[in-house]
């Protein structure tokens, strides 16, 4: 469209007032209503979150019980029915892990909350030590403390623990064991020697190759079969050593693509300074590879934390295993029951997947200070 | 092939290969408890409570079992396991009692490796319809719309029952349970259909669960039972004539309450049963009154659905075809003599 002709040449008393660029409506007016189909969009998208939002609020908040102690509570309530979270609450975090020993499950997350915490907020010092703490010390103190069977500790068999204890504890085993053996798969796959390279291939092909269901379901049923006889190994152990090595293989390629990035330069640059395979690899080619591809590993361990709750189907009562179960409990059963679990489980999920993601995008910017000025 | 097929292919190779299951009764007392499959979450039958125990028909079976063997009910660890992998699971060596309300078919007793010890409770295909309705039986269902699942044999078993007694109907075949439940709280059909025990949990989901009745009528077989792993005879007389137990003690009206007193009856069934005469305990490796405290420390058969899907409960479960033979079911033990 062109502007109609006006009788005199633009001077600075003729010109268009211009749009107001500060202040609220030059908000609005640059982000929301820039041209007609800015317009229109943001008034489709208005449209939708009126539609969609107040029934949702309504159903989870206003129309919703709050109290109670029975499923006739929610019975003719046409809203969330929280009474059932409320009730379930301990199960929830910590499965069916006796009551009496729910203090050492306690003592493990706060030591891993405290240990990330200390790793994410960046003025606190010897972050090295906290981390190879957390990633040695910690997982055999969590062991000896959620296990028992040590120090005098009744032992608390597997089957017990679920909830989030055991979202949390396949989750990250799943992680850190997946990320060294992803690197070594990597560097496996990109290596010279053709049995090693074979052989990493083979084993990432294969696992990526396979439904993690059909992974888990060999795990938990038919690895017993071929395990010799008298060797007992835990369905949990199986189940995590499963998701680990379903998890390497993701990895592997994940950080595959770091190393391609990596231009030919660096390798050189570091053989010509005397480096040698192990030097070079550690000092010069992971640091860079590992960081192009930050943004990509963590994708991957969202997608991994996520996809612990498949364990439900080898019969783990995981968090949304155990709000499953309790939904389908004669007590609680309901027109909105199994929905307000769904809808807890998706929050906590959320709450986690986010606080992944945000911790990613802090490292990212501390990592990329060296590109920025 | 699906997968299924293979695997249960594989395990029953591997069971050629010889797995000897013999001896499980000794192996079980060596490690103190005995493990029970178990359905990871049906209503009824084996359920997670607030507490984290564990609740149901399929549940209260091991656990008498357990009494039988440890004189403790608690003396059991209940594995969940997923419909999919149950067979191949009890072939593992997972647990040693698979009670998983798992049908009793040929195909499975026959050519999967399982022996089915009896029937601990008579499902089959019933109908759910609101009071408003006013219908007594489903033979009254001329017309009807229903609603039901795929995937299940109740669409069939619907046909084959309205054809047989020339009644008209229409049918709604939904993907889900919440989705045919929905639609049927929503009125897009007169009746709901599927196994009764699935009736009974799908209708506390109704907005009204007290307006609607499930119709006595059953119209398929689906016995359901604990089943135990083929070749050890010994463990699987043990696992049976617990059950058979459980219901004699009913039909002779001795029950938790007043099994004490029983003790002293001069009935020679009652006599048998709670080991004052013969040997029957000794027979199944266990001690004479092995009966006795089943029914103390867990109850007859009786009892046990009351507390678990009877009409006290949620569930509203009437006896029906699981009342015994000579009140109007089909329950019925062989005598032990």
């Amino acid at each position: 469209m062109t502007p109609p002709v006006t009788a005199a040449p633009p001077t600075a008393f003729h010109r268009k007032r211009p749009v107001k660029k500060i202040g609220v409506l030059g908000w609005l007016h640059a982000n929301l209503f820039s041209s007609l189909f800015n317009t229109v969009l943001t008034l489709l998208v208005l449209g939708l979150l009126v539609w969609a939002v107040p029934p949702i609020l309504d159903w989870a908040f206003i129309d919703a019980v709050w109290h109670g102690t029975t499923r006739e509570a929610c019975e003719t309530v046409g809203g969330a029915c929280w009474p059932f979270i409320f009730q379930r609450f301990g199960q929830i975090v910590y499965g069916f892990y006796d009551e009496a020993a729910r203090w050492r499950v306690d003592v493990v997350y706060v030591f891993g909350a405290v240990g990330l915490a200390w790793l994410m907020i960046p003025s606190l010092p010897r972050k090295g030590w906290v981390g190879a703490a957390l990633l040695t010390l910690y997982p055999l103190v969590s062991f000896v403390l959620l296990s028992g069977g040590w120090f005098g500790l009744p032992v608390v068999s597997t089957e017990k623990w679920g909830g989030l204890l055991l979202t949390l504890v396949v989750a990250a085993v799943g992680i850190v064991a997946s990320l060294p053996l992803g690197v070594l798969l990597a560097l496996g796959r990109r290596s010279t020697l053709p049995v090693v390279r074979i052989l990493s291939v083979v084993f990432i092909e294969v696992w990526r190759g396979v439904p993690m269901i059909t992974v888990l379901f060999m795990a938990s049923s038919m690895l017993p079969l071929f395990l010799p006889d008298g060797l007992e190994l835990d369905k949990l152990v199986r189940a995590l050593i499963a998701v680990a090595l379903f998890n390497a293989a993701y990895m592997a390629e994940v950080i595959r693509g770091g190393l391609q990035a990596l231009p030919r330069g660096q390798y050189e640059g570091a053989a010509a300074l005397g480096f040698g395979y192990w030097q070079s690899t550690a000092l010069i080619v992971l640091p860079q590879a590992l960081r192009t591809v930050l943004p990509d590993i963590v994708n991957n361990m969202i997608s991994m934390f996520k996809d612990t709750s498949l364990v439900s189907i080898i019969g783990f009562f995981d968090l949304l295993g155990v709000i499953q179960a309790g939904a389908t409990d004669v007590d609680w059963t309901g027109p909105n029951t199994a929905l307000t679990g769904y809808l807890f489980a998706g929050a906590l999920y959320w709450v986690f997947c986010f606080s992944m993601s945000r911790y990613s995008a802090s490292l990212e910017r501390q990592l990329s200070q060296g590109d920025r000025r | 092939m699906n997968l299924r097929t293979l695997v249960l292919g594989l395990a029953a190779v591997l069971m050629l290969g010889g797995t000897a299951t013999a001896g499980t009764l000794d192996a079980v007392k060596k490690q103190g408890f005995i493990r029970c499959g178990v359905s990871d979450g049906q209503p009824g039958f084996s359920n997670p409570d607030a507490k984290g125990n564990w609740t149901g028909i399929d549940v209260d079976y091991c656990r008498a079992v357990a009494t039988a063997i440890f004189n403790d009910p608690n003396k059991v660890r209940f594995v969940p396991v997923s419909f999919a992998e149950r067979f191949t699971a009890l072939q593992a060596n997972q647990f040693e009692i698979l009670s998983h309300n798992t049908t009793w078919t040929m195909d499975r007793d026959v050519a999967q490796g399982l022996e089915f010890i009896g029937v601990d409770f008579y499902d089959g295909q019933g109908f759910m319809v609101r009071k408003t309705l006013g219908v007594k039986s489903a033979l009254q269902l001329d017309g009807a719309t229903l609603c039901t699942q795929t995937g299940t044999t109740s669409e069939l078993n619907a046909a084959d029952f309205f054809r047989a007694h020339k009644l008209k109907y229409k049918i709604l075949v939904y993907q889900k349970a919440s989705e045919y439940i929905a639609a049927y709280d929503a009125g897009r059909c007169d009746a709901a259909t599927t196994d009764r025990s699935g009736l009974a949990g799908d209708r506390l989901k109704l907005k009204d669960p007290n307006g609607s009745i499930i119709l006595p009528d059953t119209i398929s077989k689906e016995p359901l039972g604990p089943a135990v792993r083929q070749g050890d005879q010994q463990w699987g007389d043990l696992c049976r004539w617990v059950l058979f137990a459980m219901v004699n003690a009913e039909e002779l009206g001795v029950s938790s309450k007043n099994v004490d007193a029983q003790l002293g009856s001069t009935s020679p069934e009652i006599r048998r049963l709670l080991g004052k005469e013969g040997a029957f305990g000794t027979k199944l490796g266990l001690t004479d009154d092995w009966a006795y405290r089943i029914i103390k420390k867990v109850g007859n058969y009786g009892e046990i659905f009351d507390r678990s899907v009877g009409m006290k409960t949620p569930l509203k479960m009437q006896r029906g075809l699981n009342a015994l033979w000579n009140k109007g079911g089909i329950m019925y033990a062989p005598p032990i003599r």
